[in-house]
Order: structure tokens, then C-alpha cells, then sequence
């Protein structure tokens, strides 16, 4: 038993860690049952009422929809801004690539509330509106580095020889990008996506600095924090988490399916 | 036909070197502008708020720029406390995440066997339910109406006016909580990294379990601690949220006060004097760890 014990001990400090991680995502998820109306605190039986109408609590679909719309419009632009300077860091040298990754680096190492702070700073003295678009600048913003490192990764990782290959085989460089490198690349392209995707959808401190008047969904947790969030906010919680299991999963899947048919 | 086609130097190749060399900037012109238009600009411009002082109208939001440098001293000492709290909370949650973390990687990379994958993706998966509605969560489960501090009241193990929450120990458990797969995955990409034929090797040169840890696997993870150490150590340092949510007034970090001179005092100066400190300082640290852990690789 003790000899199990010591030669299963990190594998048991593992899965307490796991634990640890799941707690309060096991509590979100047992609290979108609860019978409690407004103040979602206290369990108080077991119901299936907020699962069946999700957008029950005032306004709380509305800011879903803002974060949904918000999230999609900047993890396409920032996909695709970052996906160029990826392929421009991972395949070029050219002059100025230092500066340029230091550049990249810089909004990871900046302090949300900094970057959060200064953009609004800045559109204050630009009297510009805070709102809907000001948050999408922000997001694409913030996001871009985050893409770039993941792309760059799987740029750099490519084995120079298939594009060789390629082009041995007659290929021109479009033909080659086309067909060899962007789907080698794909995959990365798809994880960066997801990464912005959520990074965006649960942003809070630059999101609440730069839209003013209008709710996402991390704004609406926030605010009806005060009262007690409703259970539908942990319905809406949990069916997110929900959704990206299941795209991180079948991802996986399809990636390791992909991988058996090529061997 | 086809010889003639790839001979070199044909029309489709004429000049790679002169046109590849444009390729690069031209793909990286829309996403650096947006980066300077929307991260430097506001970061120069935040430098210029904050040497600003309130305008002789006294009308809210008005400022004059009279290049005052004083107010960054004045704003550190007002607000040292914080920025004492704010180090001190993130360096206790990077620490405590690290001894989380590090053994949980070490466990994902050698010890998973075929469910290396599923590991992997479980540690993320939290991280789907909004950092919002978790740090709810635990503030609920370790709050005065919660099961923890029900259990131990029960068990007569605290007293009845014991609470957990709205302390500086919630606080760094929920620093620690939020940023922990920052710290996990860095430290796992390392440590999978390593070719296990060097660990054999130590073993083979008769050395122990423990000395080929020391000897082998920690240093060459060490890239991995250091990005880990820094992607939790700098959010953390900047977080309110945490604090807003686990602690109390004794509780507040830095970011809590940037926040609220912002939005309910609008002093935006001293907001902006005292953000700059704080990446100041940030960076400041940065760059000693870096120089000490010997990784420059990281950017």
C-alpha cells in the first residue's frame, strides 16, 4: 500500500490539482440548477427552469449577443493580422524582426488595466465615443500577440522540406502555399483563433474601460454581481464551456484521425 | 516545353531577392499599424496625461498639461501600500502556482501515458467558464453562507465569526486559481521537450532518481519556468478583479485604485502616473529575471 502510495504520489498530487482546477466549475454548473430566482446563493432545489429559459434574467441575452458579436468580429481580424505577421516572423529574416518581436511581446507584458486605461485615456482627449467598435479595436488589439505566438509556433515547427518537395514538383509559390503550406499551418491558425476567440469573450478590465454604455457578458456578471448573479448567467457559463470542450475535443479527434490515415 | 519552363531564371522567377524582401513588411503593415495606432500611441499618450493637472475651471475631466513630474511622486507615496500589496500578492501566487503547477506538468509530460492529450485539454477546460462566474464561485464556496466555512464551524475547528473570504489569503488563492494554466502549460511544453534519452543517461551514469531531477529535468525546464513564472506574476500584479471580489478595503492592489481614479474620481493624471509606475516597475523585474535565469529566447 505505502510503496503504491510513494510511487503513485505525483500522480495523486495531479489529480488533486485537477480537482483544485474543477471546484468552482463544478459549483457553476451545480448553481444553473438551483431554484433561486435572483439571488443565486443559497441552494434551494433543484430546477430545470433556467436551463429552459436562459435569457429569463433582464438583459442578460443582450449581452450575450454583444460578446458573441464582439468576439467574432475580433478574432477574425486579429486572425488574420496576426496569421500575416506570423508567417512574416516565421519564414523571412529581414531588418527590424527583433524590434518587431519585442513589439509583439510588449501588449503580453502590459498590465490589462494599463492597456485598458490608456486607450480610453486616449479616446477621451480624441473625444471619440466609447461603445460597441471601441471595444472591438480593443480586443483585436490585445488579441493580435496572442496570435502571432501561437502561429509562429507552427510556422517554425513546418519541415522546410515538404515546401521543396512542393516546388521540385513544379509548383509555383502560390501553388505551393496554397496546397502545401497553409493547410500544414492550418491547424495552428484554428487553435489561434479559439485562444482569441475566448480571450475576447471573457475579457473584463479592457472591455469595461473601453465600451462604455454597452454590456458584454463578463460586464453583466460584474455588475449583477452586487445583488447576486442570477442562475442564468451560470447556465449561459456552463453552456460555453460546454461548446469549447466540445470544439477543443473534436479538434483533437479529428486532428489524431487525420494522423492515423496519413501512417 | 516543360525544360524551358524551369529554367532558371524565367520570367516566375525573376528577382526572388529583390521582391521577397518587401514580402515580409508588407505582411506585417495592417497588424503593426493597429499595434501602434492602438497600443503605442495610447501608451505615449498616457505618458502625456500624466504630468497633467486639473484645469483652474475645476470642471470634471479637465486637465491642462503643465508637465508636473511631481505627481508620480505624489501618487507612489499616497498609494505605496498598494503597490507594496500588489508585488507581494502576485510574487506569493506565482510561487504557490508554481509548486501547483510544476508537478502537475511533470506528471502530464511522464507519468500520463495515453491520456497525455485528455490531461491536457482538462487543464484548460476551466478556463472556458468566464473568469468572472469562477472567482464568483469561490467566493461563494469559501464565503460565510459556503459548505467550507459551514464544515468547519461544525467541526468546531473555527469560530462562529471566522470567515475565509474578504482576506489577503483569498485573495492569493484566487490570483493563484486564475492564472494557474498560464503557469502549467509553459512549464509542460518544456519539460515534453525533453529528449527522455538524456534522463536515461543520467540514470545509466549512476545517478539517482532525484539527482537526475536536480541534475537533468530542472534545468533543461527551465525556459518553461521562467515564461511561466512571468505570464502569471504580470497579470497578477495588475489584477483588481481578484481583490475586488475576494477581499476586503484592507485587501486593495494597485489596479483597484487605478480603477477607481479613473472611473469614480476621474483624476485621470494621477491614473495615468500611477499605471506607469506599475509597468514600470513590471518590467523593471522583467528584465532583472530574465538577465538572472539566463533565457533571453523568450521574446
Amino acid at each position: 500500500m505505502s510503496r503504491w502510495f510513494s510511487r503513485n504520489l505525483i500522480r495523486i498530487y495531479a489529480v488533486l490539482a485537477l480537482i483544485y482546477l474543477f471546484i468552482p466549475v463544478g459549483y457553476t454548473m451545480a448553481f444553473s440548477f438551483n431554484d433561486a430566482g435572483k439571488r443565486n446563493i443559497n441552494w434551494q432545489g433543484f430546477t430545470l427552469d433556467n436551463w429552459k429559459n436562459p435569457c429569463g434574467a433582464p438583459d442578460i441575452c443582450v449581452a450575450l449577443g454583444n460578446s458573441l458579436k464582439i468576439g467574432f468580429l475580433s478574432t477574425l481580424v486579429a486572425t488574420i493580422l496576426g496569421t500575416m505577421i506570423a508567417f512574416a516572423l516565421g519564414r523571412y529574416k529581414f531588418r527590424g524582426r527583433s524590434s518587431t518581436n519585442l513589439l509583439i511581446f510588449l501588449p503580453m507584458a502590459t498590465p490589462e488595466i494599463v492597456m485598458g486605461a490608456s486607450l480610453l485615456a486616449m479616446f477621451v482627449n480624441l473625444n471619440v465615443n466609447t461603445g460597441f467598435w471601441t471595444t472591438v479595436i480593443a480586443h483585436i488589439m490585445f488579441c493580435i500577440s496572442f496570435v502571432v505566438v501561437t502561429v509562429k509556433a507552427r510556422v517554425a515547427s513546418l519541415d522546410p522540406k515538404l515546401e521543396e518537395a512542393a516546388r521540385d514538383l513544379y509548383a509555383n509559390e502560390y501553388q505551393t502555399f496554397r496546397r502545401v503550406t497553409f493547410p500544414l499551418v492550418l491547424p495552428g491558425i484554428a487553435a489561434a483563433a479559439l485562444l482569441a476567440f475566448s480571450l475576447s469573450f471573457d475579457d473584463f478590465i479592457i472591455t469595461n474601460f473601453n465600451s462604455g454604455t454597452i454590456t458584454t457578458f463578463p460586464k453583466f456578471v460584474w455588475i449583477s454581481s452586487i445583488r447576486g448573479v442570477p442562475a442564468q448567467a451560470n447556465v449561459i457559463g456552463t453552456a460555453m464551456f460546454l461548446i469549447a470542450l466540445f470544439i477543443v475535443i473534436a479538434g483533437q479527434l479529428i486532428g489524431s484521425a487525420k494522423a492515423k490515415r496519413k501512417s | 516545353m516543360a525544360i524551358a519552363h524551369v529554367s532558371p531564371g524565367t520570367s516566375t522567377h525573376v528577382n526572388p531577392e529583390r521582391t521577397g524582401r518587401r514580402i515580409p513588411y508588407l505582411l506585417m503593415l495592417p497588424g503593426l499599424l493597429w499595434l501602434f495606432i492602438f497600443f503605442i500611441y495610447p501608451l505615449i499618450n498616457l505618458a502625456e496625461t500624466s504630468t497633467k493637472t486639473r484645469a483652474a475651471s475645476q470642471e470634471t475631466g479637465a486637465f491642462i498639461q503643465t508637465y508636473r513630474f511631481a505627481n508620480y511622486l505624489d501618487a507612489f507615496i499616497e498609494y505605496q501600500d498598494q503597490f507594496l500589496r500588489s508585488f507581494t500578492y502576485a510574487f506569493m501566487a506565482t510561487l504557490l502556482a508554481l509548486v501547483i503547477s510544476y508537478p502537475l506538468a511533470y506528471a502530464i509530460a511522464f507519468k500520463s501515458g495515453r491520456y497525455k492529450n485528455i490531461l491536457l485539454i482538462l487543464v484548460i477546460a476551466p478556463f472556458f467558464t468566464s473568469f468572472l462566474l469562477r472567482t464568483i464561485a469561490w467566493k461563494q464556496i469559501l464565503g460565510a453562507e459556503g459548505p467550507v466555512v459551514s464544515a468547519l464551524r461544525a467541526l468546531h475547528l473555527i469560530g462562529p465569526d471566522t470567515t475565509i473570504t474578504a482576506s489577503s489569503f483569498a485573495v492569493v488563492m484566487g490570483l493563484t486559481y486564475n492564472f494557474l494554466p498560464f503557469m502549467t502549460l509553459p512549464i509542460y511544453a518544456s519539460l515534453d521537450r525533453i529528449d527522455p534519452r538524456l534522463m536515461e543517461a543520467s540514470g545509466d551514469l549512476y545517478a539517482n532518481g532525484l539527482t537526475t531531477f536536480r541534475k537533468v529535468t530542472v534545468p533543461l525546464s527551465m525556459p518553461g519556468v521562467v515564461a511561466g513564472t512571468l505570464l502569471t506574476f504580470i497579470p497578477a500584479a495588475g489584477d483588481y478583479i481578484n481583490a475586488a471580489i475576494l477581499g476586503n478595503p484592507t485587501t486593495k492592489m494597485i489596479g483597484n485604485v487605478i480603477d477607481s481614479r479613473f472611473f469614480r474620481i476621474v483624476d485621470y493624471p494621477t491614473a495615468a502616473a500611477l499605471s506607469f509606475t506599475l509597468m514600470a516597475a513590471i518590467l523593471f523585474l522583467v528584465i532583472i529575471y530574465i538577465r538572472r535565469s539566463g533565457t533571453d529566447e523568450l521574446v
